[in-house]
């Protein structure tokens, strides 16, 4: 038995956002994977919650007509990973979902959900902030953009402003066009686990395959919130796609992280994952886009 | 015949149909709701309490504090009670303590009309402790200063124990010896069974009805009566189907409190479902456990003493005590065969940490980790073929236990080991991961096991069984050995339908056991049903035989001796295809004649004066990311040897259960405490590593099968033995990966990255 005070139910985008200004204690609740977890925890025991999940409008993925992905915040984790433009265009996207949790979570979670808790770990946080997505979001004054980096505010917090909903996740042609990218979660356990640390890499390589044309790298629980790694890839820009490359991108990203020392992971072992994934994801992603090690 | 065939269990299609009633399923909807209230120190005094607010909420019913309960302290271990003081369990808890012994305590409990209300009432009850220091480390806990956790235990030593064999001292004086010390430590894990621990109680004429998720409904019997101060026959314990328990449940855990909250609404019914983060805190736990053993060998291979020193962390209650590290203890003198000595000595010490209990191996998959890992580093330290290390030192045949006359009948170790070795590839795979290079290598291990099927000579147990024809010629058999997953009432039934000789479709198992109608026994621990549950089948349906023949000569004018019953019809026992009667007409006759009408039942009780050697092994193979301290298991094979085998099928899902328990044992699980507060880190399952299918191979159980001559149906253990082996087998193949050798468990990547890196591999 949950202690909900009240569940108030969208019926649209408009509507969810008059429902966050009538009660502005609720909380947003998608899917529910998360909150439920709090509200039976006793931290966010007796509160009301706006439900979205009616909202069908939140639902999908789509391109616009200037090749932009459109990811709408609904979308489960397995659809997400089914869909066919995801497949096509950002397949690391699909594959980094569907290490979430297992098959039960993945059909009931959300990519918004995800997001929009601000989690370090969140397994599509790094692919996403890897590939510079931008956050549209709906309030009471409409829409606006905002470049995902800015989006992550501090760990549980993102820049939604008080009856702010996310309504899409946006990723320009520019940057997935001719761009493959590689995710790797490691975690304590093959299945039911969150990140111990999580790397999501991607690269654009030359026509000829040999050099690096563009380099993107970001890590979940290297610090508070996603994270990019701008030294390793300014190292690894313009070099050739080797195996050397990829050590010195992965000695470089340690200048970009700074993560915690906890009973969850000592800094040293994260520290330690931080040089080993990212080259193994730079090698994977290289291999993606057809380059020969 | 029905034993040694794989039929399907009687409970499959109501179990995979959702229809199998568990006590959640039972309970009124208009049951009133228990929560018990945890303390948020670890080691303390309650100065306080103030439940003024906490009444205030509507729903709440009742409030019970720790300064409510009876002054009675009582024992929770299930194990047989004994009639001399001196050997009953220790009696260390109160229904709600005053006294708090560890984070988590449980301090008082609401009882309301909804969970809602309950968690609230909780929340706004205010507590005024007086704290002491806690000690989680059980090396602390005996120095002198450390918090007293229990009066009547000086320097928190709830019991120390030892013994020798030969003289340890002067058989280490031979020249030439070799020397290997080794220290082993194994962590605080849980049981993690599916089902949480659930009950609910009511009373009904003046007396409590429990109906909980046990093992062991007889013991919560008597339990509750010691617990609440009165008399036993006023209990009623139900048992239903339950949904695991590994021995968490051969605890009486929360049933007395549940009884006591019923109570205190005057009988009104109480349902009290522990959560999962309560049932990592505050039910019961496996002892962690810390090994020093040093050993003295011949360069020829041959061990000639050892000693070993084990101290069990026990926590903040007593629960099933000294018996867990006596059960260790026991391991490390049978397992090998020392040729001069063996001189053994253990602690059971009191900490601020969850009281440990049994759990499925009862202290082997502590020791065998130890003894497991040592033998290898001694094989290693000899440069012999830790195959052969084994072979000369192992158990023999022959062996009898000068104790409990325990004999090894069998050559049942080189047998399983032989299996294994051929099933896994163990000497072609040794060869080929020898003088490996680079960041991902590959290595093969095993480890041998040793358990003991049941308690004798420390308790005599006793299982009564009970057998009621019906009218169609079917059978009613009810005993107390509990289901509990593991498949005893299929088991039951086979044995059952071949001693009287009718169709194993014709046995009804009645699944659940009901304190008040069925007959006396202790229910499921150890790994003793089949054994000793089987003797009283077998007495009973003798029994119950005999007098079907005896009815049978009043039908048919032969002589009892001369006729058989046989696949459910009466024949001559020179011809066994004469079908004299059916036992169908024979029933329908017994209960409705006119000239003698008889319910043919029969009831017995079988004492178990004997015990059971269960020995087997586990080879394991795994791939090890050097680099990022993680180890696939590729391949994990266990062998055993217990006896012959009731139903192949159940018995080989046995395995891969205890292979599964082995897995997370070995590379994942372990219960942690905040250092600084004593509050557990990771009660939850995803912060507590559980191993998942994702994290297992393909599980291969094989058999030997020596019928074992002192039971009833030639078997003897599996419940428990299969979780004891897989974790020194996984390690030692590590070791052979790698060169690094892993004395501490789990071994994750906390534990292996440094590791690798202190050993320069990285």
């Amino acid at each position: 038995m949950y202690d909900i005070e009240a569940l108030y139910e969208a019926s649209s985008v408009e509507n969810a956002v008059e429902l966050l200004q009538e009660h502005p204690d609720a909380i947003v609740i998608a899917g529910g994977s998360d909150v439920l977890i709090k509200i039976r925890e006793g931290k966010l025991a007796g509160c009301s919650l706006v439900s979205l999940q009616k909202l069908d409008e939140l639902r999908g993925v789509n391109m616009d007509e200037d090749g932009t992905l459109r990811i709408l915040p609904l979308t489960s984790f397995s659809h997400i990973t089914k869909n066919p433009l995801i497949q096509e265009h950002i397949n690391v996207l699909g594959e980094a979902v569907d290490m979430v949790g297992g098959p039960q979570i993945r059909n009931i979670g959300t990519i918004g959900g995800n997001t929009c808790n601000g989690v370090t770990s969140a397994d599509s946080g790094s692919t996403l902030v890897a590939y510079d997505a931008i956050m549209e979001i709906t309030g009471p004054n409409g829409k606006r953009q905002l470049p995902i980096s800015e989006f992550y505010v501090k760990a549980g917090k993102v820049a939604l402003e008080p009856a702010e909903i996310l309504t899409a996740i946006l990723i320009p042609k520019e940057s997935y066009n001719n761009c493959k990218g590689h995710y790797i979660k490691y975690a304590m356990r093959n299945a039911m686990d969150i990140a111990t640390l999580g790397c999501s890499v991607n690269v654009r390589l030359s026509q000829d395959k040999k050099t690096v044309e563009r380099l993107r790298i970001a890590y979940g629980v290297a610090g508070p919130v996603p994270m990019r790694a701008p030294t390793a890839e300014a190292k690894g820009a313009g070099k050739p796609a080797s195996e050397e490359t990829a050590a010195l991108v992965a000695k470089a990203a340690l200048e970009d992280v700074n993560p915690r020392d906890s009973w969850r992971a000592s800094k040293a072992l994260r520290l330690q994952l931080v040089e080993e994934l990212t080259k193994r994801a730079f090698i994977k992603a290289v291999e993606l886009s057809g380059g020969a090690l | 015949m029905s034993v040694g065939k794989s039929v399907p269990r009687v409970d499959a299609y109501d179990k995979v149909t959702g229809r199998a009633k568990y006590t959640d399923d039972m309970v009124e909807k208009n049951a009133l709701v228990g929560k018990v209230m945890h303390s948020t120190i670890a080691n303390g005094w309650v100065k306080s309490m103030d439940i003024s607010e906490a009444e205030k909420i509507p729903g709440v019913v009742k409030i019970l504090t720790c300064m409510d309960v009876p002054d009675i302290q009582f024992p929770t271990a299930g194990h047989p009670w004994s009639t001399d003081a001196s050997h009953q369990d220790v009696m260390d808890r109160k229904l709600l303590n005053r006294r708090v012994r560890l984070y988590g305590d449980d301090i008082a409990a609401v009882i309301a009309e909804d969970e809602v209300a309950a968690s609230r009432a909780i929340k706004a009850i205010r507590v005024e402790y007086e704290q002491y220091e806690h000690v989680l480390d059980p090396y602390e806990a005996m120095k002198e200063g450390a918090s007293q956790l229990h009066d009547e235990y000086p320097n928190n030593i709830l019991k120390h124990s030892g013994f020798e064999d030969g003289d340890f001292e002067e058989a280490i004086k031979e020249e030439g010896l070799i020397r290997v010390e080794g220290t082993y430590e194994t962590p605080i894990v849980q049981h993690c069974h599916i089902e949480p621990p659930v009950s609910y109680c009511y009373m009904e004429n003046g007396r409590y009805v429990v109906v909980a998720s046990t093992q062991i409904p007889h013991i919560v019997r008597r339990v509750v009566g010691q617990a609440l101060g009165i008399s036993w026959g006023k209990v009623r314990v139900v048992k239903p189907y339950i949904g695991g328990g590994f021995g968490n449940k051969q605890d009486v855990l929360y049933e007395p409190l549940n009884a006591y909250m019923c109570q205190q609404v005057g009988g009104r019914l109480v349902k009290l479902e522990i959560s999962r983060e309560e049932t990592f805190y505050a039910t019961r736990v496996r002892h962690a456990m810390t090994f020093n053993i040093v050993s003295y060998v011949r360069p020829s291979g041959r061990i000639v003493a050892s000693q070993c020193k084990v101290v069990s962390n026990q926590g903040a209650y007593a629960s099933h005590g000294h018996s867990v590290v006596s059960k260790s203890m026991t391991s490390f003198r049978q397992l090998y065969n020392y040729e001069k000595a063996c001189k053994v000595e253990g602690y059971t010490v009191y900490t601020n940490t969850a009281a440990a209990g049994a759990m499925r191996g009862y202290g082997t998959p502590q020791s065998v980790f130890a003894i497991e890992s040592h033998a290898e580093d001694i094989a290693n330290t000899l440069g012999m073929d830790p195959l052969e290390y084994r072979r000369m030192n192992m158990m023999p045949v022959g062996y009898t236990d000068p104790f409990s006359k325990n004999v090894n009948y069998f050559d049942s170790l080189n047998q399983c080991i032989s299996r294994a070795r051929k099933a896994i590839d163990y000497d072609q795979k040794r060869k080929l991961y020898q003088e490996q290079t680079g960041p991902v290598r590959r290595g093969i291990g095993m480890a041998l096991l040793w358990y003991n099927t049941a308690v004798w000579p420390i308790s005599l147990e006793v299982s009564s069984c009970r057998m009621v024809l019906n009218q169609d010629g079917s059978v009613q058999i009810q005993l107390a050995e509990t289901e509990i997953g593991q498949g005893a009432d299929t088991a039951f039934a086979q044995m059952a339908a071949d001693t009287l000789g009718i169709p194993f479709e014709k046995i009804n198992t009645i699944s659940t056991q009901d304190t008040d109608v069925t007959p006396f026994g202790l229910g499921a621990y150890a790994s003793r049903q089949t054994y000793v549950g089987g003797m009283a089948v077998k007495k009973t349906a003798v029994l119950l035989k005999q007098k079907i023949l005896d009815y049978a000569h009043e039908m048919t004018r032969m002589l009892p001796e001369d006729i058989d019953l046989v696949d459910g019809n009466i024949v001559w026992k020179t011809n066994k295809n004469k079908i004299l009667l059916s036992l169908e007409d024979l029933a329908q006759e017994a209960f409705y004649s006119m000239e003698h009408a008889q319910h043919i039942t029969a009831e017995a009780t079988a004492q178990c004066k004997s015990n059971a050697y269960s020995l087997g092994c586990a080879f394991a193979e795994v791939e090890v990311d050097i680099p990022l301290g993680k180890v696939t298991l590729l391949n994990l094979v266990n062998v055993h040897d217990c006896g012959q085998l009731i139903n192949p099928q159940l018995a080989k899902m046995q395995v891969h259960g205890g292979m599964s328990m082995a897995i997370g044992y070995g590379l994942s699980e372990r219960l942690m405490y905040d250092e600084k507060t004593g509050k557990p880190l990771n009660d939850n399952l995803l912060d507590y590593k559980l191993s998942t299918t994702m994290d297992h191979p393909d599980l291969s159980a094989d058999f030997v099968e020596n019928y074992e001559p002192t039971s009833a149906y030639g078997t003897k253990a599996l419940g428990e033995p299969p979780a004891v082996p897989g974790a020194p087998a996984i390690r030692n193949a590590i070791l052979n990966a790698t060169g690094v050798a892993i004395n501490k468990l789990p071994m994750n990547p906390h534990l292996l990255y440094p590791a690798f890196r202190d050993a320069g591999l990285i």
